[in-house]
Order: structure tokens, then sequence, then C-alpha cells
């Protein structure tokens, strides 16, 4: 039995004439231990995906099961990173992180709390703004943050929704190193999603694409089969990367363009000349 | 440079030194966009006030005439020529009782003002003299167990000024607790909401008058026996009821309109009911509710004058009423002077909510 299984789930929204299948036929196991990263395109239906694993949204129809049990709501064995970072706005970097570290570690000394926060927080090198509200933090610092009260609560599982989507090249080649450095320390399990091939090669076990929606479903999955730790430059050189990197983009132009050819059908003009409307009130 | 001397010589035009100041702090510097600046932020307004008070020196004045001549032409019409003639003579005096009573000029105002000022100096140190002279046998009626002697002579202008403060700031006080609370409960539970809605939009366009009318009728019965003046509490009491609305419906409008990013952090988390509530639903709707106490403490003040009129109730509103039924020689003016201090302290109040309101909001996109 896998860590996190995914069984035929279809999550549609709105009723009636309103009503959108979003997500159709999904079906994903992950084992423990593993990093498995998801990449798709933009309104794809990621982020629903997400919510339904974390337990902030149920599926229409299928099942979700986290180590065997059907999930029914949050749980603080599979922590998020939320997209938008999503930190309140009204607690300092500090506070924030508290909160989540209460809440994972209810009845302990306010000394331990502050200590476990000190420590996330320190490990995304945001000590300096420990007392400073999120609006005086740059964008790539709110997402660290991010990442710091996710982690800070220990979790069994952790669920990225493009964390590092906001940030420079930089920045973000040094948060997905702290991510893997937390990831293999405790030998957790990983769920990324992210819209940067190259990424998920260097992070994940397995890339699968989520196709475009409406009814989005995984594609393929695409093994990655490097050895940790992995080396950027090393890997650029590696055959095996290249070969996957280029099934990858491969595999995601090609339903893009049948995204493309299929909208081409579906918007066929009508044959209509417009009134002329200004002579008509001559 | 060319902009700076101008603004040089409008500022020693206008006789205002703070121009050349300002003018010296950009001097060298000073660009047509600067000079825009200052004329809309300083010399329009200062333009348009100069305007206001000679607008009303003017219309005072052509009121004066019209009020004066018809005062003249009906002595000529029931006295005859030697009473209109007397009648020219001493309004042409300036003798204070034949003035003709109507709108008085800037310039009765700020007499009026001035001996206001004049009159609470007298009061209080009419009142330091009283506490000095009493002090010794107070101080052995204390001992003694009895209730010490206080000062029951007539409240001066600014002492009206501060009962009103006081009356506003408990009826205030008394909307802050049941609205805010109340706003919670009603922003959380759809249940209670339904349950509430109707009273709220009966209740909330219902006119200070009746507010009162209602007060006094509760108020009075339970108070009954008792020999204290109730009218303080009756009229903050209505104030409070008045005013309570606008925070009632933004509470309960922020409570149940907290960001859905935020509520999925709660539950993320896992928070419990009350840290949900006090953690996320509470800071995340406090800049509506203070824009609603904002509009309540406003709206407090504005009913007040009104309230006071009818409660009988020392302060501003009372004093208004006072000097309108005494129809003194300088009432009008002395009435016009109150509606300045109402309309100034009335600005203040609003700016020092609004500072709070912005010390306390925060902006979504600060976190996103
Ligand atoms: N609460 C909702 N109600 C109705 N439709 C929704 C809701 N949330 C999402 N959708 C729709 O579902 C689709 C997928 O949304 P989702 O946020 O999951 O996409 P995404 O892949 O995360 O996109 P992005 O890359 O921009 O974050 C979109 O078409 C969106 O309009
Ligand atoms: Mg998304």
């Amino acid at each position: 039995m896998a860590y996190l299984e995914l069984n035929n789930i279809y999550k549609t929204y709105g009723q009636g004439d309103s009503e959108t299948e979003v997500l159709s036929n999904i079906n994903l196991k992950i084992e423990e231990g593993e990093f498995v990263a998801i990449v798709g395109f933009t309104g794809s239906g990621k982020t629903t995906l997400v919510n339904l694993i974390n337990g902030l949204l149920k599926p229409t129809s299928g099942e979700v099961l986290f180590k065997g049990q059907p999930v029914s709501g949050t749980s603080h064995e599979r922590g998020v990173i939320f997209q938008n970072y999503s930190l309140l706005p009204w607690l300092t970097v500090e506070q924030n992180v508290l909160m989540a570290v209460k809440e994972a570690f209810p009845k302990r000394e306010k000394a331990v709390w502050k200590r476990k926060a000190a420590h996330y927080i320190d490990m995304v090198s945001l000590t300096p703004a420990i007392n400073k509200l999120p609006k005086e933090l740059s964008g790539g610092m709110r997402q660290r943050v991010a990442v710091a009260r996710a982690l800070s609560m220990k979790p069994d599982m952790i669920i990225m929704d493009e964390p590092l989507g906001a940030l420079d090249a930089l920045t973000r080649g040094n948060l997905q190193d702290q991510i893997l450095n937390i990831w293999g320390k405790d030998k957790r399990t990983a769920l990324l999603i992210t819209n940067d091939v190259d990424e998920g090669i260097y992070m994940a076990d397995r890339i699968i694409p989520l196709r475009p929606g409406p009814n989005a479903t995984l594609g393929p999955e695409f093994k990655i089969d490097l050895d940790r730790p992995r080396d950027k430059t090393e890997m650029n050189d590696s055959e095996s990367f290249k070969k996957t990197r280029n099934a990858i983009i491969e595999y995601l132009m090609d339903i893009g363009n049948e995204r493309k050819s299929e909208a081409k059908e579906e918007f066929i003009l009508p044959d209509l000349t417009p009134k002329d409307f200004v002579n008509q009130f001559r | 440079m060319k902009a700076s001397l101008t603004l040089g010589k409008v500022s020693s035009f206008l006789g205002l030194g703070f121009f050349t100041t300002l003018k010296d702090l950009f001097t060298g510097k000073l660009e047509k966009e600067d000079f825009k600046n200052l004329l809309r932020k300083f010399i329009v307004p200062l333009a348009s006030i100069l305007l206001f008070f000679l607008l009303w020196h003017l219309g005072a004045k052509s009121l004066y005439n019209i009020e004066a001549e018809y005062k003249i032409e009906k002595a000529l019409q029931d006295q005859g020529q030697a009473a209109a003639d007397a009648l020219t003579a001493c309004i042409a005096s300036g003798e204070s009782s034949c003035q003709p009573n109507t709108l008085p000029s800037p310039s009765q105002v700020w007499d009026s003002f001035q001996s206001l000022l004049r009159d609470h100096n007298i009061i209080s140190a009419d009142k330091a003299a009283f506490v000095e002279k009493t002090a010794a046998l107070n101080a052995k009626r204390v001992a003694a167990g009895k209730d010490a002697i206080v000062y029951t002579g007539r409240p001066s202008f600014v002492d009206q000024i501060f009962r009103s403060l006081q009356t506003v700031f408990a009826g205030f006080l008394l909307a802050l607790f049941i609205a805010v609370p109340l706003g919670i409960f009603i922003g959380l539970s759809p249940t209670l909401k339904s349950a509430f809605n109707w009273f709220i939009q009966i209740f909330k366009p219902v006119s200070p008058v009746v507010w009162y009318l209602l007060v006094f009728m509760i108020v009075k019965t339970l108070l009954i026996g008792s020999t204290d003046d109730s009218s303080f509490t009756i009229s903050f009491i209505s104030v409070g009821l008045c005013s309570m609305w606008a925070t009632l419906v933004n509470t309960a409008m922020g409570v149940s309109t907290v960001d859905k990013d935020y509520i999925n952090v709660a539950k993320v988390l896992k928070l419990g009911t009350f840290q949900k509530i006090f953690k996320v639903v509470l800071p995340s709707s406090l800049p509506l509710i203070f824009t609603g106490l904002k509009i309540t403490l406003s709206v407090a003040w504005m009913v007040l004058i009104a309230i006071e009129l009818l409660a009988q109730s020392p302060g501003l509103g009372l004093f208004v009423w006072e000097e309108f039924q005494n129809g003194a020689n300088d009432s009008n003016a002395k009435i016009i002077v109150a509606m300045f201090v109402i309309g100034i302290i009335g600005f203040l109040l609003d700016r020092l909510m609004l500072t709070i309101q912005n010390w306390v909001s925060f902006d979504k996109q600060d976190a996103i």
C-alpha cells in the first residue's frame, strides 16, 4: 500500500449550468520517502489537486488515502506551502512561524516554542528579519517564511504548491537545496507542484505532467534516475538528464499544441457581416 | 527661480510668514510642480476660507439691513415718525437693546467667542476660590462622614464642551461594547445573522429623537423612586444606541468575509475555534471594525447635540438651546460659536479615529 493514494479522483466546481469538471480520473501513488513533482500549465488544476490532498477540498468522487486512511480534513501530518504564501499580515515573521509551532507541539514551554521557531527561521536565513511584518519583506523572503512555517510543524509529508514561483534564479536554487536538504535529513515524503521542468528534474524522483484542463488528467510519469545529491552543472552534461528533459518538454509541447489546435476548431467564426449602424441613423 | 520669486511676493502680499519658510525649503529647487502643489494645498484653501468669511460678512450685513428697515418701517406705521426716528438713531448708535436680531457677522461671532472665554475664566476663578474657601470645612465634613460641599454654580462654555465630550465618549463606549461583540457573533453564525437581520434593517434608520424617547420611557421606569438626575444616563444611552449600527454592520461584515487564504491557513494549522477567532478572524476584520467605529463616533457627535437638547442634559446641545430661548442680544453669535466648536471637535474626533484606523489596518497586498 502506498503512502499517499489518489484513486479515480474527479473534482467539479460550481453547480448546474456553470458546473465545470476541473480534474478527471486522477490516479496517483506516492511511496514513503519519495519526492514527486507535478508539472502543469497554469489553470490546469494544480492548486485544486493540492487542496484535495491536504484536505481543504473534498473530491466530487474518488478517494484520497493517506497512510491507508481516507483524508477527511487537514492534518498536521501533511504540511502545506501555499502558492501565495498566505502569511498573516498582522503577525511578524516569528509570530507567523510560532503560530504553527504552537499548534504542532502543544503543551510545551514557551521557550521551547521560541527555540523551535528560531531554528526554522534561521534555516531559511531570515534571523535578521525575525521581527519584521510580511509587508516589510521581499517576495522571496515571504516565500521563505512560508517554507519555515510549513517545515516547523515537522510534517510527515510536505506539499508544496509552486513554492518558488516568485523567486529569481539564484534564490530559487538556494531554496531548492534547502528544501532537498530537509527532505533528505528526515526522509520525509514530498510533493512539489511546479511549472519549471528543470526544477522538477533537479529535485524529484518522478515527474508527472498534469494535462491542461478542463478535465485535466495526469500524463505518463517520467522517472529521474540521477544520483543524489545532484549537482546542477554536472547534471547538465549527463546524457540521461538531457534525454529525460527533452522527453518531458516534448510531451508538454505536444499537449500544448493539441490544445491550440482544439481551440482553433472550437472557435470557427460565424459568417456574419457587421451592420452599418452609422448610416442607419443618418 | 522665477517661481520662487513669485511665491515670495505672494506670501509677503498675504503677510504669511510660513510661506517664506516653505519657500526657503525649496529654494533653488522649486519646480513648477511644487508650486502647483503649494497652490493647491495652501493657497486655494486659504483663499476659499477668506471668500467664505467675506460672503458671510456681506450676507450678514444685508440681512441686518433688511431687518433694520423692517423694524423702522413697523415703528413708523405703529407709533409714528418720532418713534421711527428714535429707533433709527438707536440702531445707528449701536445700542444693544434695539439691534436687529439676525445672522451675526463674523466679527460679532469672534467677540462672543472671546466673551465666552472671559466668562469661563471668571467662572474658573470663582470655582477655585470656592474650593479654597470650603477646603477646611469640607475636610471636617468628610472626617465627620458627611458629603463634601460641591460647587453648584453655572457651568461655563468650556465646561459644557467637556460635558458633551463625556457624554459622547460614554455613548461611544456603550456602542463599542454592544456592537462589536454582537457583530462578531452575527458575523460568525449565519443563523444569528438571519435572526438579527430584520432587527438591524428596521432599527438602523430610526431617528435620534425617537431613540431618545424610547430610552427615556425605559430609563424613567427603571430609575423610579431615584432622585438622581438621569438626564446624563438617558442621553449617553440614546447616543450609543443611535450610533452603534455602523459598527454592528461593519463588524458582522468583516467577520463573515475573512479572506479565504487566511481561513485556509487556520485550517491547515488546525487552529481551535477560540484561536481561529482571536488570531485570524478578528485581526483580519479590524480594519472594517475601525471603519465602523469611525462612523459611529462621528454619528454619535452629530446626534449628541439634538439629544442633549431633548434630555436637558448639560452640554453643547443644551447651551445652544438655552441661548436660543434666551434671545439675548449676543445669543445668535454664541450659537454660531457653538456651531464652529461642534464642527471643529467633530473634525478632530474624525482625524483621531482615522489615525487609529490607519494604524490597525494592513494591506492585503502586503502579505502576498
Ligand atoms: N473555488 C473555485 N470555484 C470555481 N472554480 C474554481 C475554483 N477554484 C479554481 N477554480 C477553477 O479551476 C481551475 C483550476 O484552478 P487551479 O487554481 O487549481 O489552477 P492552477 O493549476 O493552480 O493554476 P495556477 O498555475 O495559475 O496556480 C481554473 O479554471 C479555476 O478557474
Ligand atoms: Mg495554483
